[in-house]
């Protein structure tokens, strides 16, 4: 079972092509990498995940993307259960400017029904969340103070931790560790390997060596197009493709 | 020499330009001094009360019995039709910056931006007219006002004026939030207006609250169209219906017929100070409420 699958998948931003028919399966609670150059269209592809794309206003898109099986560019796709299902995570930490327990509870104060929105309820969301993001012991007596005020590494966690209260099904994670130490990356990366069986994670990193570390699967994309994707240690030890030889030895930068 | 004319070439355009730099403080306090000057002999003269001023709303300076110059009235006239505006101006000029700024596409957003600021172009006069033709009709038909010119049509114009700049600062403020809280808030499945009231509001509180503040600075000072059309009667309003006259609208209809050096005219330079200050507090408000946006 796939998770996501896109199929022919198109993007222009303006006249500027950025996808060129993508066709890619990612499986169901895994952990998949994009890789790539620069500007190759791997965080546009994320982007297309929850069609948070749709922003700009120059945006076209064509072709299809399947998430659990329901092609998300549908007429009667709500975008608001859509981004429910698919939470995303930035690559600079982005609290939102009010308290870490706000930060939390965000999303439920968004969709979740009144009578699920008791105080007993979202303190036990909250306890949950910041638990399952290894933060709670850090943050149990400070849950009231602004997320502005952690440090980056515990900000991006909390960034994460803020979507487990949907409950969603995959997360889309955009250079999680890009504004993050050794430390922070280290941490960060070991929280996506639990996520695996439970979350279905797709992740885009310039850094090939957390694709190694994290993923099971790694689709490398070249100036919009899919060059070649499936198991991370083949692909990184026998590429199939002469171009991503290349990126992976790191002549192609 | 070549070299010693380059120099004093560099030094004389600096000092003029730094000259230019700190001409807005030398005007400020300079027509400050010249306003306090003028009213300056009122603190010897025996038929003049700085209590009465304030606390009486009796206004008559050419009476030929006893000359009374208390502006009570007018302080209360200027107040009233200022925050009345303000109540109107306030939720349309914060409401059309958020949709400008979060709803709008960005072709129809610039041909917005451009009227708004047309809006702020046209003469107050102008403003004054619209009032005596357009709005007080409008208030007889609609209100059981015999008179159209009043209060709320003083505050109706005064809050048209002041629209266009709470607009363009609250635009502003919007601008300054980082996109990185919409795409935050977005991505939690939020909707435009979800994120706008939950986040952006709350971001962006500082900026706004400056932009009404000067909105009020922009209205409390306004003369021709308040004079033209909100009646010009000293009293202190118990309607909305009621006319008023405001200290601006005051000195603009006297001051022509007042003798120079007479106290009569002295008065009407101590309601300019009056009204000096009272901006002044406005805009200085709103300027430490954007530094400390700025801090925080």
């Amino acid at each position: 079972m796939n998770a996501i699958e896109t199929c022919q998948l198109s993007l222009w931003y303006g006249t500027f092509q950025a996808l060129k028919g993508i066709t890619l399966e990612v499986e169901q609670g895994g952990i998949t990498a994009l890789i790539g150059p620069s500007g190759c269209g791997k965080t546009t592809l994320l982007r297309c995940c929850n069609r948070i794309n749709e922003r700009i206003p120059s945006v076209r898109t064509t072709g299809e993307i399947q998430i659990l099986g329901k092609n998300i560019y549908d007429a009667d796709v709500s975008l608001l259960e859509l981004r429910k299902l698919a939470g995303m995570v930035f690559q600079r930490p982005n609290p939102l400017p009010m308290s870490i327990y706000e930060n939390i509870v965000f999303g439920m104060r968004l969709h979740a029904p009144p009578e699920e929105r008791t105080r007993a309820v979202l303190d036990q969301a909250v306890e949950k969340a910041l638990t399952g993001t290894g933060l709670w012991d850090d943050l149990k007596d400070k849950l009231h103070t602004p997320a502005i005020s952690l440090q980056l590494e515990q900000q991006q966690k909390l960034c994460i931790a803020r979507l487990l209260p949907l409950q969603p099904e995959i997360i889309l994670m955009d250079e999680p560790c890009a504004a993050l130490d050794i430390a922070g990356t280290e941490s960060i990366e070991q929280l996506i390997r639990s996520w695996k069986g439970v979350y279905t994670t797709l992740i885009v990193t310039h850094n090939m060596a957390q694709a190694r570390r994290v993923s099971s699967h790694s689709a490398f994309m070249l100036s919009g197009e899919l060059v070649e994707n499936g198991l991370t240690e083949p692909l990184f030890t026998q590429p199939k493709d002469p171009r991503t030889a290349e990126y992976v030895s790191g002549h192609l930068a | 020499m070549w070299r010693r004319w380059r120099k004093l070439k560099e030094a004389f355009i600096e000092a003029l330009i730094r000259l230019c730099g700190i001409s807005a403080t030398i005007f400020v306090v300079g027509i400050f001094l010249f306003v306090c000057r003028e009213a300056f002999p009122l603190r010897h003269n025996p038929d003049f009360h700085l209590t009465e001023f304030f606390l009486s709303i009796q206004w008559y300076p050419t009476s030929e019995i006893t000359k009374r110059y208390g502006v009570l009235a007018m302080i209360a006239g200027t107040f009233s039709v200022t925050l009345l505006s303000m109540l109107m101006a306030a939720p349309l000029g914060l409401g059309a910056a958020i949709y400008i700024s979060e709803f709008c596409a960005p072709r129809p957003r610039e041909i917005l931006k451009v009227l708004v600021e047309l809006l702020a172009a046209i003469p107050s006069v102008v403003w004054g007219f619209a009032g005596l033709t357009i709005t007080s009709r409008l208030i007889v038909r609609f209100t059981s006002a015999d008179v159209g010119v009043n209060l709320l049509n003083g505050a109706v114009l005064l809050a048209l004026m002041s629209v266009p700049i709470i607009v363009s600062l609250a635009e502003d403020a919007f601008k300054a939030v980082p996109d990185s809280y919409r795409e935050a808030a977005i991505a939690l499945g939020a909707t435009r207006w979800q994120t706008t009231w939950r986040v952006l509001l709350p971001a962006a509180r500082n900026g706004l609250t400056a932009a009404v503040l000067l909105g009020f600075g922009r209205a409390i000072g306004e003369t021709m169209a308040v004079l033209m059309a909100s009646g010009h009667a000293i009293t202190i309003p118990h309607s909305v219906l009621d006319p008023v006259r405001t200290l601006t609208a005051n000195i603009a209809a006297e001051l022509g017929e007042a003798p120079a050096e007479s106290t009569h005219y002295q008065v009407l330079f101590l309601t300019g100070v009056l009204l000096f200050l009272i901006t002044f507090v406005v805009n200085l408000s709103a300027g430490l409420v954007i530094r400390r946006e700025r801090r925080s």
